[in-house]
């Protein structure tokens, strides 16, 4: 039996299809999601530090799973099958709210000269540096929109770098917890500038969700509480309740379907009980992730784009992108974590532009909370891995360490890319992601220069000893992953247009972090979400009942 | 009635539970190696990693991974998530016997404790990739989730001071002023 004609199907129920499923089912609009994850509430915040979506010891625990979804890593010992809970996987999670379901939350606005990178920096050599073709000014009644509609708290009002913003964050920021209180007055003497990290997540009571409880199962685990905001507990209950959206969960999207002119009429893919089903749609908006979107255009093959929906120019997949983490970590004499959620509280923006001879940097945080099996990755290199030494490590420096650390904005390269696999497939038969390349130099030489920065702040917090946790040049994917449907205005040097639309066919667009040019030097919630926002306005003002203007 | 009813349904349950706790508890004792109840492991194994698991986190003023059944953790998981390193333990705990018998003559388990440690570290020279993984297992066994069969009576958190039952809604009544 054919399923109900759709005006849009979209791909993948995470930051940006969530939104994107709200604004267009809102407009009347009939929309069908299709999820390849489940959806989980917050009763399967199951606490446990050794499956969760940061610390998959015992797999992932939103997604996607070990046995279906392999993925092929290149790197210098080879090609390797590598299963979805391993690092070189560069998973993001699979299910309703996609990484809005288990992440930190921190809702940051990326600053005006991170949209014009190049413009401020002039060409890198080594790396595909560009411009959004899109400005900051574009993109603030969306983040404000993000902001107000979903709830963010915090207060950067301390923050003199921030770009301008119209109207302040709806929520006051959580009360600071003790290495807020241990490095705000630090920075200062630094003559830095620090603020509380603006988070999608209450501090009061809002739109009809309870706040925060600072419990230790934050970042990583499903908020018992829902007080951590995602598109799952906004956006698309806001979707389903037009009456004008349906969502299925367990959808695994095989290829869009073109018609004889190249044109979108649909998408096939394998329900849950894994029967081939074709959902015909007016438009294809596709919103799996960097991996997985640039995976589903290159899978869909026709004999106008023998390489690839949208890959006329080979750019599909290209330029794969996330951050480079530079940390460092002190050790205090005294107790300097006190077992208070979310952990992340305080920030500064001072470094994220300006640094002479770098081109750009990024924010730099206090991390989130840390259970005692994470926390061992903060254990400096002189310390021996095993015996009394390390056991002895643990015992006094849990409480007594802090680490500061932030996303360093990366040079685009290439070279690092998404791929579909010529020979490994997955369960349900479909060529799987292969992910090559490397970090560019610079974004090395920048982590480790934030990081040197991230060391002064501690030092000047009283830390008794300090370390660096060292970078490597590994390909960058993972939760913040980016880049690979690259928005521009040439369709020689991008994939989409600025609105999102594929360049090669006018109704298929993606809208998720594939398309940021570069990745700002702040974790990416709040844009994805902001230019979903964006991206609908604009397409529903060109929609004229069956079909966008074109 | 239908109350004295609902109540001899509810023992009945109530009985039925026990007894499937009682089952439970005495797998997991298995841990002990007494009727053999190891997945994975042979009585022999499970004492070469309970020894490699003791060097890698010894017991001192608090408990080590002895005490934490930090083997049961590793039994169990080699059954389920961690399948495919079943051959890497039994190849690579071979080697470490095989290693200590040419050094010392016996079984690693069989050591004493310093001779442990020096064979341990040939171990780690000789066979990084096993002793890496042994050695990741090992500190999930001792610092992870008790749920998962090691961390018994979360030793490891009480050592590094976490409380339990864990505080929550501590934003109620321990508000701090804001500073800045």
């Amino acid at each position: 039996m054919a399923l109900k004609h759709v005006n849009a199907v979209v791909v993948g129920a995470g930051a940006g299809g969530g939104v994107v499923a709200k604004e267009l089912s809102t407009a009347g609009l009939t929309v069908a999601v299709l999820e390849r994850g489940k959806w989980y509430s917050a009763a399967d915040c199951r606490k446990d530090d050794l499956r969760n979506q940061r610390i998959t010891v015992l797999g992932n625990a939103f997604g996607p799973d070990d046995e279906r979804n392999p993925r092929v890593a290149v790197d210098e010992r080879g090609e390797q099958i590598v299963y979805a809970s391993e690092a070189a996987y560069s998973n993001n999670a699979a299910c309703v709210g996609g990484g809005t379901f288990s992440y930190g939350a921190m809702a940051w606005r990326y600053l005006e000269k991170d949209f014009r990178m190049r413009s401020s920096y002039g060409a890198v050599a080594g790396s595909t540096l560009e411009d959004w073709p899109i400005s900051y000014s574009d993109l603030e009644p969306y983040y404000e929109k993000a902001e107000w509609e979903m709830g963010v708290s915090g207060d950067d009002t301390g923050n003199i770098f921030k770009a301008p913003r119209q109207k302040p964050l709806p929520m006051p920021p959580l009360s600071a917890n003790k290495e807020h209180l241990t490095l705000e007055p630090a920075a200062r003497r630094l003559g830095l500038h620090p603020f509380y990290i603006p988070m999608l997540r209450n501090s009061v009571p809002y739109n009809g969700r309870r706040s925060c409880m600072r419990c230790r199962w934050c970042v990583g685990f499903a908020c018992e509480l829902s007080a951590r905001t995602g598109t799952h507990n906004t956006v698309i209950p806001a979707a389903l309740a037009t009456g004008n959206c349906e969502l299925r969960t367990n959808a695994m999207v095989r290829e869009i379907l073109l018609d004889g002119s190249g044109r979108a009429k649909g998408v096939s893919y394998y329900d849950a009980a894994g029967h081939l089903r074709e959902q015909t749609a007016d438009l294809v908006i596709v919103c799996g992730g960097a991996v997985e979107s640039a995976r589903l255009l290159l899978n869909t093959k026709h004999k106008l784009f023998p390489n690839g929906l949208g890959n006329r120019y080979d750019w599909v997949g290209r330029n794969l992108q996330s951050h480079t983490y530079p940390a460092a970590v002190g050790q205090f004499d005294f107790d300097t974590y006190d077992d208070v959620g979310p952990g992340a509280s305080i920030a500064i923006c001072d470094y994220n532009h300006g640094n002479p001879g770098f081109a750009g940097g990024g924010m730099l945080a206090n991390e989130f909370i840390r259970l005692p099996y994470q926390f061992l990755s903060l254990t400096p290199a002189w310390v021996s891995r095993w015996g009394p030494e390390h056991k002895e490590f643990v015992r006094t420096a849990y409480k007594r360490t802090i680490s500061v650390m932030g996303p360093v904005q990366e040079m685009p390269v290439f070279d690092a890319r998404v791929q579909a696999d010529p020979k490994v497939k997955d369960y349900w038969g479909i060529p799987v992601a292969r992910l090559s390349g490397h970090k560019h130099p610079h974004t090395l030489e920048i982590a480790r220069f934030m990081a040197g920065k991230a060391e002064a702040w501690l030092k000047e917090a009283g830390a008794a000893q300090t370390w660096r946790r060292p970078v490597s040049n590994a390909l960058s994917g993972g939760q913040h992953q980016a880049g690979t449907c690259r928005m521009g205005n040439d369709p020689k040097t991008s994939v989409v247009d600025k609105d999102c639309r594929v360049h090669d066919v006018d109704n298929v667009y993606v809208i998720d972090a594939s398309v940021h040019v570069t990745n700002g030097g702040f974790n990416p919630g709040l844009t994805i979400l902001a230019n979903a926002f964006r991206a609908s306005n604009n397409l529903l003002q060109a929609w004229k009942g069956t079909r966008v203007r074109s | 009635m239908s109350s004295k009813k609902t109540m001899l349904r509810r023992r009945t349950f109530l009985g039925a539970g026990l007894s499937a706790a009682v089952a439970g508890a005495s797998i997991a004792c298995g841990g002990g190696g007494r009727n053999g109840a190891w997945r994975f492991f042979t009585a022999a194994e499970a004492e070469t990693v309970e020894a490699i698991a003791e060097q890698i986190v010894p017991a001192d003023r608090d408990a080590g991974a002895r005490q934490a059944r930090v083997v049961a953790y590793i039994d169990i998981q080699l059954t389920r998530h961690f399948k495919r390193y079943q051959k890497a333990y039994r190849q690579g705990l071979a080697g470490v016997d095989r290693a200590s018998r040419a050094k010392f003559g016996k079984r690693f388990a069989e050591l004493a404790p310093e001779q442990q440690t020096e064979a341990l570290i040939e171990v780690e020279e000789n066979s990084r990739e096993f002793f890496d993984l042994i050695l990741a297992h090992t500190r999930q066994g001792f610092y992870g989730d008790p749920r998962h069969g090691g961390n018994h009576n979360r030793v490891s958190w009480k050592m590094v001071g976490l409380p339990f039952p864990p505080v929550r809604g501590r934003q109620h009544y321990e508000d701090q002023p804001k500073v800045g």
